[in-house]
């Protein structure tokens, strides 16, 4: 069993509302991603459900059982600091048997899980070395495995990945993914990366400004993101977002152009809305019935593809092309749209306006 | 794979790199410099010097005139003066400089048990009006101790701690305990919390996870702490004066400036007291002189 439940969670810092009302609900055995940008409260979230931080209001659940009371020993969690907090006296080896010993094991058990440890983290020669003998990626696999070595109720990751180069990034979210399926076990996983939410989460919960804006399966907040924030987010090249409004059959822009008007949408007529377009919807090349006129602004290429920029109007989409497209600043270009992925939200609110079951 | 080129690209701006001014007189110390030092050394060390050579010169040649600088006879005379009475037996002297010793060694363990807790609380937790509590603590240390010097041997006086080694233990600690607590504080600010908290998820408590692996860290911090209480303590002589009166509580300095004045004055067993009362903290301190130096300097560089 591994369920984590937190309710209503509110914090604030002097005048910052770090935390406004945060739910969540990670189910026994998944890999539960909370995303969001610096500042929104994931890693106060993930302090909070360790039992670190005193909460103003809210609880916290571990296997059903009220624990909000309970002291971070109490509540049997692991957690991987972004800076690691390896203890800098100890060495490696008594780093990752800390846990154990805290919970008063037998030296030969000790010895045993430790090398279990080290041989799936491949850090068995550097058992004998202190923290700061290790690089940076030997001291992650290093709190990885101090995290590990015991089987608590659910792993908490701050941010583990973060502090690494880009290709070691990469390697580890493989390895995290793989270690997460052989153990079974609940994973909460903190970051502000959206190619580690949607690469290795089950679930993600989407957090801006102390408040969850979306919970959903990553294919759900990438395909139908609940508003338009949430949509900016997630995905690169960013959405664009072109201002609009519904008129009979048609979309109109604010720069004039003029789109059919999608029939899975609950805009009104008159209602001040906002296209969203990603980029790979999009495409310069081939011909299609809905298309934007506008101009060429600038290439980005970025070796297995290119990405156009196209002025329209005054805005600027991002258009997902093949890495051989060529053109020049300010040559017209026709974009074919795929209004069938397109999203649409209220220019006021942000919240989508797509229907529930398209 | 979405991986966005600009987590791969550096965005910073090359940094410019300016040479170093060069020093004034190139490699090494300038004249002016080694004659500043030069002057200064001789009024600094000439005292001690001078000391250290009436402690070890006879009678005779201590009241010479001219003095003798070099061609005097060398006698540890006064050195058994200090320790042994005349009459066989352990002398006052010898009994002052032990209740120096007791009463300056409790007084800084007591400081430094009661402060480096506190320090830690107010490092790590959220007190109420953090600030101003810290800034009262160490609003004790804006006046001289002299001031207080009468009140306290009123209250002492109705408490029967006059004359009393624990009166002295109590106000020495009673003044390190501020100095304690601030300067500690440095010292667990620059420990991240995460250690603690680490070893909390781990499964220790929060006293156990400060105990284990925070204060480790922090010895070197409470090594010059408490040899700054220690010299502060062992120095002290206001209070020794005005709270001791009998030979068998009196603390070394004011034991010792009772042996100035009446009709006549030994220097020679004065320069020799002086000796051994400087000793200890001069031995305390050339052996923590590195914590010393990293406890001054620590949190005046970011790291």
């Amino acid at each position: 069993m591994g369920t984590v439940a937190a309710h209503g969670l509110r914090k604030s810092f002097g005048k910052v509302q770090a935390l406004d009302g945060v739910t969540l609900d990670v189910p026994d055995g998944s890999f539960f991603v909370v995303l969001g940008p610096s500042g929104a409260g994931k890693t106060t979230t993930l302090r909070a459900i360790a039992g670190l931080d005193k909460l103003d209001a809210g609880s916290v659940h571990l296997d059903g059982r009220d624990a909000t009371g309970d002291t971070p020993a109490a509540r049997d969690l692991a957690m991987v600091f972004q800076s690691y907090a390896l203890y800098p006296r100890h060495t490696v080896y008594e780093n990752i048997a800390s846990p154990l010993r805290a919970r008063r094991c037998s030296s030969s058990e000790i010895a045993a899980a430790v090398e279990q440890m080290s041989s799936l983290l491949h850090i068995e020669r550097l058992l004998q070395r202190r923290p700061a003998q290790l690089s940076g990626g030997e001291m992650q696999r290093v709190a990885l495995a101090r995290a590990l070595v015991r089987r608590p109720r659910a792993f908490l990751m701050d941010e583990p990945l973060t502090n690494l180069d880009l290709k070691l990034r990469v390697e580890m979210r493989t390895e995290l993914t793989r270690i997460h399926r052989s153990l079974g076990a609940t994973f909460v996983y903190v970051t502000n990366d959206q190619v580690e939410a949607l690469s290795m989460a089950d679930q993600v919960a989407i957090l801006k400004e102390g408040k969850v804006q979306q919970v959903g399966t990553p294919t759900e907040v990438y395909e139908r993101p609940a508003n338009q924030w949430v949509a900016g987010f997630v995905g690169s090249p960013p959405i664009s977002l072109l201002a609009c409004r519904a008129e009979g059959d048609r979309l109109v822009g604010a720069a004039g152009w003029t789109l059919p008007r999608p029939h899975w949408t609950t805009a009104e007529d008159g209602q001040g809305l906002l296209l969203g377009l990603r980029a790979e919807d999009l495409s310069v090349e081939q011909r299609g019935n809905a298309s934007l006129s506008g101009e060429l602004y600038g290439l980005e290429p970025l070796g297995d593809r290119t990405v156009v920029d196209v002025r329209v109007g005054t805005e600027i989409l991002k258009v997902k092309a093949r890495p051989t497209v060529t053109g020049t600043p300010g040559e017209r270009l026709l974009v074919t749209v795929d209004l069938d992925r397109a999203h649409l939200f209220d220019a006021g609110t942000g919240l989508s306006l797509s229907e529930a079951g398209r | 794979m979405a991986v966005s080129v600009d987590e791969a690209v550096s965005t910073g701006p090359a940094r410019d790199h300016t040479p170093p001014a060069r020093r004034l007189g190139g490699r090494g110390r300038s004249v002016l410099e080694v004659t500043l030092l030069t002057v200064l050394a001789v009024v600094m060390l000439f005292p001690v010097l001078w000391m250290i050579e009436t402690s070890i010169k006879e009678n005779r040649d201590v009241y010479a005139i001219p003095a003798k600088l070099f061609d005097f006879k060398v006698t540890l005379a006064h050195y058994k003066d200090v320790f042994v009475d005349p009459d066989g037996g352990r002398s006052a002297l010898s009994v002052s400089f032990l209740n120096s010793v007791v009463v300056a060694g409790v007084s800084t363990v007591l400081a430094t048990v009661l402060g480096v807790p506190a320090a830690w609380a107010y490092s790590r937790f959220a007190v109420k009006a953090k600030k101003d509590q810290l800034f009262f603590i160490l609003s004790t240390r804006f006046m001289p101790p002299v001031v207080v010097v009468i009140p306290i041997f009123l209250m002492y006086r109705q408490v029967g701690l006059i004359d009393n080694k624990l009166g002295l233990i109590l106000i020495y600690a009673a003044f390190n305990v501020p100095f304690t607590i601030w300067m500690m504080k440095g010292f667990v600010d620059e420990v991240p919390a995460e250690y603690e908290d680490a070893a909390m998820l781990d499964g220790y408590t929060r006293l156990q996870a400060f105990r284990r692996f925070t204060l480790p860290l922090l010895m070197p911090g409470i090594a010059a702490t408490a040899v700054f209480a220690l010299i502060f303590s062992w120095n002290e002589f206001v209070f020794a004066t005005f709270l001791t009166s009998s030979d068998s509580v009196r603390t070394a300095p004011p034991a010792i400036a009772g042996l100035i004045g009446g009709t006549t004055t030994d220097w020679g067993l004065v320069a020799a007291a002086s000796v051994v009362f400087a000793l200890p903290v001069l031995v305390f301190a050339y052996l923590v002189r590195k914590h010393l130096i990293a406890g001054v300097t620590l949190g005046a560089v970011r790291r």
